[in-house]
């Protein structure tokens, strides 16, 4: 199990050279759950995961763990603590899967080490998790989309993280492959406890597959909770400005958000 | 089950670094030798054992100074500067993930060599001057370029097409220098228009040889941090690396390493282009290509210099020969790129 | 022909631009100031009794006026070289519907080079006229290949895609050329110079021979400027529109050819004129092209005069070549407009 760590963000405000984006966000991340932060394009989701992730400097208000600010941490031991899958990672040309998910070792390497023992376990237990060994020592280039994802969220793994951000992991995917990998995702939770934040595109999917959600408007956090509390027709309407019904999952219970066009009445 | 994937990941990076020791040594067994040739070849064939007398300091009859004054020089200027370059070369391709994006083709060859043609023949400054203007007109040519590009985003499309705008100018000012210097001879000329190891002194090389033995170290040792930048701005720095910080000291030591190179030799064509591609292609990527690189960027020099000084009748100055390879290859490199759409 | 100039009724792009009259007037108020600085500027500056009599008085003897009559065959030439790399210019952005497009930048004018050079040394050319046709067939070769490479793959020819090939096949051609010269100083001497760019060597034979050039050149492109206009559209709108655009870009991209070619084997490689020309003229009068090409021979003229000028004076007592002054002024312009340039169409 990895270790719990207390991760919050305390008045945030981040954006880029003059457009601030995040305007005050207060948040505590649950710790070993999955979290999932949802809003319309443009509200600010990415420059806020990006920010927590401390890719992007805050503007004012700071992140921390542990009570101590990231930004006061040395960026190799927080690269112990942090992982991030940034929306669309750069595939460089000819390498092979194998040495690609070693990369995630750096923050556990000295300059010139070689590979340890617990690099070369690390490697391999993270491509268990994702299922891709037997493509171990083939190229990036010969895999398909479903599989270069499932190798770059076997990188981040094998940096052995306690808590895990990415970006859409699920965009450019059909809807088998993105199912797959927030299952893989959930294995990942519930058999080690790692912590995950995540923004997902699909509001279904991610009502099915989070612990709790963050509700995004404009910058700002509106609401959170678990699925069942946080998403709600009102709250669809406010911060994605669609009409819609929110019925039971029939599988699993989650709420699930049927959108109301403008030519289908209510039966 | 773990034990058994380990062994399978271990038994294909086994596989890969048996390759980039076997291609390393190989290219450095070829340099070793083409080093040779250097100092056994020219208008008298001397036997090896005066030629070795004469290295270590005897005096022989003619042998001294053909050796220790044309030949010797020639062969250093040749396996550092083409080291210099090859490892430049790759530090750039890497850095901004694009094979076009390499010293020559960026500006940053001649910025240099603008510098330095301004020194020789307008100032007429020591050796040292010449360096220390070389290098830091590449570090403004580079600096430039980046004010430029950085705009609304970056995009390596408009950092090549600013390069190419900087070039035409900067070689302008050398063709403009050299018309009005009282330099015209045409060795001139052409060293400083093609590259040429013709008239290499051991005098000019002190420069060269420490920027090249302090500099590559230290872009071995952050081969590793250069593979992660490979990866993106965002994954290398959530894998705790520094990137500014990386970044600064990777483009230091290799413009200081190109602008040295070309103060010494002129602007080699193509070599820092070249290396970085065929290095890749020869050992795989996903290894730290830094020294391979340099190797065959070594190669390429004194094999081009051997080619152009004794295949034809007449002497061809190294930058000509490692243009007619270099720019097929180009155009290649840019069909092939074309057709995968990547520009 | 015809065929072509049926687009303007269609009123593709309203009537001419408003200030047309006023740049008209100001680009030949311009011209003729340039004309007469280049007759009095130099190393050594006229004076006006002298200019007068090396204009109007073929008698007169001095020393100035001898200059003068010297410096009016170099001041057409440079005018005729200039309106010539304008349109040039203007024809290629329009044909590769790219704004970056010159000659020197797609690598022509080194292809020009290549064919000269060998003329000169395995054909012991040496008049004008005969390394015309020389240049014009390397010139003609090298635009096929550099657009074939350009524009392969997705998107056509981007400008990305155009300047490496050119700059590429640039890099190629020049290693020939100094692998042709470098055993043969004759020739090297010969072409030191002219690989420079200069309109020095200007006499009232060499404007001659390029006149005819210029003459069918300049002429091509005011026919085909209507139905280049609708291709500045896209190619399915020009073949909505009647217009044939593989005829129209073969027809247009020969002129542009045979002008950039004839200058560049008489006066060198001058890099850089057709793109700032046509860039300045679409500046000013927007993009309609029937108004664009014939004012960008005007600004070409301008802009070649001033930099041979500009190349006297600086050089001083000797003189720096007109082809390093274009690269110059030239060479910001291409970098302001990769700044400005959005990402993707690049």
């Amino acid at each position: 199990m990895t270790a719990t760590h207390l991760f919050q963000a305390e008045q945030l405000v981040a954006g880029y050279d003059h457009k601030t984006v995040i305007h005050g966000i207060d948040l505590v991340i649950p710790s070993n759950k999955i979290s999932v932060i949802i809003g319309a394009n443009g509200c600010g989701k990415s420059t806020l995961l990006k920010t927590l992730a401390r890719l992007i400097k805050p503007i004012s208000g700071q992140v921390t763990v542990d009570g101590k600010p990231i930004s006061k941490i040395p960026p190799k031991k927080l690269a112990r603590i942090i992982g991030m899958l940034p929306q669309s990672p750069i595939v460089p040309e000819g390498i092979s899967v194998a040495d690609l998910v070693g990369r995630g070792r750096f923050p556990h390497q000295s300059m010139f080490s070689g590979w340890s023992k617990k690099d070369y376990e690390a490697v391999a237990e993270a491509m268990e998790i994702m299922n891709i060994t037997e493509f171990a020592n083939h190229d990036i280039d010969e895999l398909s989309g479903g599989q270069r994802q499932r190798v770059w969220i076997a990188m981040a793994l094998a940096q052995q993280t306690d808590i895990l951000f990415l970006d859409e992991p699920t965009t450019f995917l059909d809807i088998t492959y993105q199912v797959e990998i927030l299952d893989l995702l959930t294995d990942l939770n519930r058999k080690h406890g790692t912590t995950i934040m995540m923004v997902l595109h699909d509001i279904n999917l991610s009502a099915r597959y989070a612990d709790h959600i963050f509700a995004m408007h404009e910058g700002k956090l509106v609401a959170e909770g678990t699925p069942s509390e946080v998403i709600t027709s009102t709250m669809v309407k406010d911060i994605f400005g669609l009409n819609c019904t929110v019925i039971q999952d029939p599988l699993c219970g989650s709420p699930m958000v049927v959108p109301r066009g403008r030519h289908h009445a209510i039966r | 089950m773990r034990n058994d994937t380990i062994a399978f990941i271990m038994s294909g990076r086994r596989q890969r670094r048996r390759r980039w020791v076997l291609v390393t040594c190989s290219l450095a067994l070829l340099a070793v030798l083409l080093c040779c040739a250097m100092l056994l070849l020219g208008n008298t064939i001397y036997p090896v054992k005066e030629i070795v007398r004469a290295l270590f300091g005897e005096q022989v009859k003619g042998v001294s100074f053909a050796v220790n004054t044309i030949r010797l020089p020639r062969m250093l200027a040749g396996l550092f500067s083409g080291m210099a370059f090859g490892m430049a070369g790759i530090v750039f391709q890497t850095m901004l993930r694009n094979p076009l994006a390499n010293p020559n083709i960026i500006g940053i060859t001649s910025g240099s060599s603008a510098a330095a043609v301004f020194c020789i023949t307008i100032l007429h400054s020591t050796n040292a001057v010449v360096s220390v203007a070389s290098v830091v007109a590449g570090l403004i040519t580079v600096l430039i370029m980046y004010l430029l590009s950085r705009g609304r985003s970056f995009s390596i499309g408009r950092l090549i097409l600013i390069g190419i705008g900087m070039q035409a100018m900067l070689d302008a000012v050398v063709s403009y220098l050299i018309l009005i210097s009282a330099q015209q001879d045409i060795p001139t000329a052409l060293r400083w228009l093609t590259g040429s190891l013709n008239g290499s002194q051991m005098k000019e090389l002190p420069p060269l040889l420490i920027t090249v033995i302090v500099l590559a170290p230290i872009l071995i040792a952050l081969s590793k941090h250069l593979s992660l930048l490979e990866l993106g701005e965002q994954s290398a720095s959530s894998l705790g690396l520094n990137t500014d910080k990386t970044r600064i000291v990777l483009i230091v030591s290799a413009v200081a390493m190109v602008a040295i190179a070309t103060a010494t030799t002129g602007p080699i064509a193509f070599v820092s282009f070249l290396a970085g591609p065929i290095a890749t292609r020869l050992v795989g990527a996903g290894h730290s290509n830094v020294v391979p690189a340099g190797l065959v960027g070594a190669n390429l020099v004194l094999g081009a210099d051997l080619i152009g000084q004794f295949l034809f009748e007449v002497r061809y100055p190294v930058g000509i020969i490692t243009g007619l390879l270099g720019a097929p290859y180009l155009i290649f490199l840019l069909i092939q790129m074309n057709r995968k759409g990547e520009l | 022909m015809n065929n072509f100039s049926d687009i303007s009724e269609q009123k593709l792009i309203s009537s001419v631009p408003k200030n047309f009259k006023r740049v008209l007037f100001v680009c030949l108020a311009l011209l003729v100031l340039c004309a007469i600085a280049s007759l009095v500027l130099g190393s050594r500056v006229v004076r006006l009794q002298e200019l007068l009599d090396g204009l109007f008085h073929p008698d007169a003897e001095s020393y100035g006026a001898n200059i003068v009559r010297k410096r009016v065959a170099r001041t057409v030439f440079a005018l005729c070289c200039g309106a010539a790399l304008g349109v040039s210019g203007s024809l290629m952005q329009s044909v590769t519907r790219n704004p970056i497009a010159d000659p020197s930048i797609l690598g022509v004018n080194t292809g020009a080079s290549v064919f000269v050079v060998s003329g000169i040394a395995f054909l012991n050319i040496s008049a004008a006229h005969q390394y015309i046709w020389l240049a014009l067939i390397g010139a003609a070769i090298t635009a096929v290949f550099v657009f074939g490479i350009g524009s392969m793959g997705r998107g056509g020819a981007t400008p990305i895609k155009l300047v490496l090939a050119g700059a590429a096949t640039s890099a190629a051609l020049s290693s020939v050329v100094s692998a042709i010269l470098i055993p043969r100083s004759y020739v090297m001497d010969q072409f030191r110079f002219w690989q420079v760019g200069s309109v020095g060597s200007g006499s009232w034979s060499v404007v001659l021979t390029l006149a005819p050039f210029l003459v069918i050149g300049v002429v091509t492109a005011i026919l085909t400027a209507p139905a280049l206009n609708a291709l500045a559209l896209g190619d399915d709108v020009a073949t909505g529109m009647g217009v044939r655009t593989g005829v129209l870009r073969l027809i247009s991209a020969l002129a542009g050819v045979i002008l950039c070619g004839a200058v560049t084997a008489l006066a060198g490689p001058i890099g850089f004129i057709g793109l700032l020309a046509t860039h300045v003229m679409r500046l000013v009068l927007g993009p309609d092209l029937r108004v664009v090409i014939p004012m960008s021979a005007l600004s070409g003229a301008i802009i070649l005069t001033i930099s041979d000028i500009l190349g006297r004076l600086l050089g001083s007592p000797g003189e720096l070549e007109v082809g390093v002054v274009t690269a110059f002024v030239g060479a910001p312009l291409l970098i302001f407009l990769a700044i400005r340039s959005k990402v993707r169409s690049l």
